[in-house]
């Protein structure tokens, strides 16, 4: 499913002297199966930008097609939008509320109003793609485990829905490198099986640049870079100044490059350079 | 959409009446409350009106937003209105069917209108221009002197300044909780009374947890600071009355024995 966004503004508090313009005319296109990665510094207007895109918001102008349907006009079934575009908040573990697993998964699929059989296949594929045994836990309280564990039951209960597009805010904040490795891996893995359309929000470089298709940067409400990881990573300057870091290792490139050394100027990941390093230090010792 | 309640907001300034003593802004509060009883002329009402006009453009809070705080108890206005002019007994001037429009009773409700409107804008001032911290402050010192007679004077300023503290956190939360659960399909507009009821499970669950699991943390972060209540407890800011302070409680007495002799006049 695509999405196209024309113009978009929105504003917070309209009419009172704590106004904010949040989003400041953000036009974007995002293609059928793409991985789309979101990125900005803190207060940038992820979130307020994402959470237009299934309805939650209203945009204060602008207008917002989802597979050429659009989604800001008065007459919309809101329903329907939010089936096809599934939302992880920041944080999803502090919206679980059932006594059970299974029950906490199938609270979407049952608001889609599915039969039985199809919310337990549903809920049983859901958990499976976030790596949590069925059987085990189907019948526990989601509150007896962990908050990485509560995190992907939360995930699972939006795949629950087989959402066309996934959006995902955040969703490794606040976990250590093993659980954030585990959720960017089943994310990756979701997306190259079913091909849907993924929006991983993010303020780690490091993280989107070997999962995704393309970036898109907002800066103060404004989208101000788009294109491959590849492409934006060479934008260094821009990305300083508005507190983005690129990836470690493009500075180490950069580095090796001022001393001298003819490496490739265009790596974003570590596996990257190590091949890279690898092949000069090889040519070297044949030459 | 929750978050557009402004009722008890405060606006961050650097105004004269921002500096004011809480204190004195407390008390000159009820003073002005009193004021709004005691005048029973129109006449008295253009001092009130001049003197709290003259407030308010002091102070610098946009006049618009003030009266959007009006909105929400418009209809309480309206209604007291309609329930004083036709029911108060007197000398009918209007008649609509049954219902008799006496001039007892339009002066009440012109009178009961007034009195709304000013005191609602007059305890908005309070609220708008002093932060709650201050306000909580002023309220603990305003309370000291019945410590003897077993007021909890610390403990009552100590509550209220952290529930006024998760108000606008509280309402965040569940703003994002009822996002979260709208994203999964909840909906809570539609239906019967049980089902909406049912609905908002999905919403209190999650906000008794995080209220619950905050309020733990707060209690040990403040333990870990060595809280142990109001006895032996020095502050970090003296409240001083200040030259200011006399200036506004000047006016306000003045605005006080005006509206004593209005009483005395013919409008
Ligand atoms: N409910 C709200 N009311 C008023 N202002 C808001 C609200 N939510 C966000 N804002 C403001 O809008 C701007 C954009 O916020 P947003 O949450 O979209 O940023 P973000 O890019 O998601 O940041 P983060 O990385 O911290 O999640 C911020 O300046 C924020 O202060
Ligand atoms: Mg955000």
């Amino acid at each position: 499913m695509s999405i196209k966004i024309e113009n978009l503004v929105y504003k917070y508090m309209i009419g009172t002297p704590f106004e904010k313009t949040a989003i400041d005319d953000v036009s974007l296109e995002i293609k059928d199966g793409e991985f789309i990665g979101l990125i900005g510094h803190t207060g940038s207007g992820k979130s307020t930008l994402i959470q237009q895109l299934n309805g939650l918001l209203k945009p204060t102008s602008g207008k917002i097609y989802i597979d050429g349907e659009d989604i800001t006009s008065k007459d919309i079934n809101l329903k329907k939008i939010r089936q096809k575009v599934g939302l992880v908040f920041q944080y999803p573990e502090y919206q679980l509320f059932e006594e059970t697993i299974f029950k906490d998964v199938a609270f979407g699929p049952q608001n889609l109003g599915l039969s039985d059989d199809e919310i337990l296949k549903r809920v049983r594929r859901a958990l499976e793609i976030v790596g949590i045994d069925f059987e085990k836990y189907k019948d526990k309280s989601p509150f007896d485990l962990s908050g990485g564990q509560r995190r992907r039951i939360a995930i699972a209960g939006i795949l629950a829905m087989e959402p066309k597009i996934l959006i995902l805010d955040e969703p490794t904040a606040g976990l250590d490198p093993k659980g954030r490795d585990e959720i960017l891996e089943e994310i990756r893995k979701l997306h190259k099986e079913y091909n849907n359309t993924v929006i991983l929000v993010s303020h780690s470089m490091e993280d989107v640049a070997k999962l995704v298709d393309r970036l898109i940067v907002m800066y103060k409400g404004k989208n101000i870079l788009t294109g491959t990881p590849r492409e934006v990573f060479m934008e260094i300057e821009t990305l300083e100044k508005i507190g983005l870091a690129v990836p470690q290792v493009t500075y180490l490139v950069r580095e090796l490059r001022k001393r001298g050394i003819n490496i490739r100027e265009d790596i974003i990941t570590v596996k990257e350079a190590q091949d890279e390093i690898l092949r000069l230090l090889r040519r070297d010792k044949n030459d | 959409m929750i978050k557009d309640i402004t009722i008890g907001q405060y606006l961050p300034g650097n105004s004269f009446v921002h500096k004011l003593d809480p204190r004195v802004k407390i008390w000159l509060s009820f003073i002005y409350i009193i004021i709004l009883f005691i005048v029973n002329k129109y006449s008295g009402y253009i001092f009130i009106a001049a003197f709290t006009l003259i407030t308010i453009l002091v102070s610098k809070i946009p006049i618009k937003y003030l009266f959007k705080g009006l909105k929400p108890i418009l209809w309480i206005i309206i209604f007291t209105a309609v329930l004083n002019a036709i029911l108060t007994p007197g000398i009918t001037i209007y008649k609509i069917g049954p219902v008799n429009i006496t001039d007892k009773g339009v002066y009440l409700a012109v009178f009961m209108v007034l009195r709304l409107i000013f005191l609602i804008v007059g305890t908005s001032i309070l609220t708008l221009t002093t932060s709650p911290i201050a306000l909580t402050d002023g309220i603990e010192r305003l309370l000291n002197p019945f410590k003897r007679i077993g007021v909890p004077a610390h403990e009552l300023a100590m509550m209220m300044t952290i529930a006024l503290r998760f108000i606008p956190t509280l309402l965040d939360e569940t703003d994002k909780i009822m996002k979260a659960q709208m994203a999964r399909g909840a909906d809570f507009e539609t239906g019967n009374i049980i089902n909406r009821a049912k609905s908002l499970i999905p919403i209190l669950v999650p906000l008794f947890i995080s209220s619950f699991r905050r309020a733990d943390e707060l209690a040990l972060a403040m333990e870990a600071r060595c809280y142990r209540g109001g006895k032996g407890r020095s502050r970090l800011k003296q409240l001083k009355i200040e030259g200011r302070d006399y200036v506004a409680i000047t006016f306000t007495i003045l605005l006080m024995i005006i509206s004593i002799v209005s009483r005395r006049w013919s409008i």
